[in-house]
């Protein structure tokens, strides 16, 4: 099960990578009350009737695993929002892409632990594919940019431990600076 | 931590590699692939992964590729992390918490022998057959 709102963000972005995008936007964006989401890829998309399904948890195409239910974990982040009074929404077209939101009042009990944001960002960037991430995270008045392919050119390969290393304190030393 | 900017990260990485190069014979030849699907991480895998690379770059193990991969069908054995060393067999460890991790990276990569009690020994035969 998921716990953190990272937990969330690694499996969404999963989802995005096994899409076959080739661009990915994550915008985080928190303000006082508010943590917001917003995810858009480039990836195959889903027709009208896939989209209104995914939101079922019994759902599974069965294409990821033929003897396993394997779906895209939309449900958990619908129960994790509802829960805290938040909203959610995902658009998508076939052949097109897919645009996901959801945020969470920071403030309510059942507000999920935000979780190893360095971490997880390190995390995001190493799915073994041929995509650009771009991460927009902003912390009230303050904020960064930067993307995968970017890091990708600063660092090269993100497979050697030294790479790895400085790729989680670029993230700490940014998540710091507008914390 | 002051705020690392792109051209510090390079110059960074610059230096590292620098020391790299004078000290590396060979090319990456080991594997560690950590498994990051949702089973792993609610069961540590994160924490698994953090374990390694810390491990890994203390030891200055230039040769080892560090991967995150999916589910691998051993939801309830989680942490599961797989290990390719050149010369010994593809092994596939259970329950990799942080003091597993540290004894797989002293015993398994750099004295080249198998942790054996964590090592799993009932494949998920779907996922191997898939593969």
């Amino acid at each position: 099960m998921q716990y953190s709102v990272c937990d969330y963000l690694l499996d969404l972005i999963q989802n995005s990578v096994e899409s076959g995008a080739s661009v990915i936007t994550l915008d985080l964006l928190e303000s006082d009350d508010q943590l917001e989401v917003c995810i858009g890829d480039d990836g195959c998309g889903m027709d009208n009737t896939t989209l209104g399904r995914v939101k079922d948890p019994f759902f599974t195409n069965g294409e990821k695993h033929s003897a396993r239910s394997v779906g895209l974990g939309i449900p958990f982040i619908i129960q994790a929002v509802e829960a805290t009074g938040g909203s959610f929404d995902i658009k998508s077209e076939k052949g097109t892409g897919t645009s996901l939101y959801f945020s969470f009042f920071k403030g309510h009990i059942d507000m999920p632990p935000v979780g190893d944001l360095p971490g997880v960002f390190r995390s995001l960037m190493l799915f073994d594919s041929d995509y650009d991430l771009l991460v927009h995270r902003k912390n009230i008045g303050k904020s960064y940019r930067v993307s995968r392919s970017e890091l990708h050119e600063a660092l090269g390969d993100f497979t050697d431990s030294q790479s790895l290393v400085l790729l989680k304190d670029f993230f700490s030393s940014q998540e710091e600076d507008i914390s | 931590m002051a705020k690392l900017t792109l051209e510090e990260l390079r110059k960074l990485r610059d230096n590292k590699k620098h020391e790299i190069q004078k000290r590396e014979t060979d090319n990456k030849e080991i594997d560690v692939i950590v498994g990051m699907g949702t089973c792993g991480i609610a069961a540590g895998a994160k924490d698994a992964l953090d374990a390694f690379i810390a491990e890994i770059d203390k030891h200055n193990l230039t040769n080892v590729r560090i991967k995150q991969t999916g589910c691998m069908g051993f939801c309830t054995y989680e942490p599961t992390v797989e290990v390719k060393v050149p010369d010994m067999p593809d092994t596939i460890y259970n329950n990799v918490s942080v003091d597993v991790a540290k004894l797989i990276v002293g015993n398994h990569l750099v004295r080249k022998q198998l942790v054996s009690e964590h090592v799993f020994d009932r494949p998920s035969v779907d996922i191997i057959e898939n593969k």
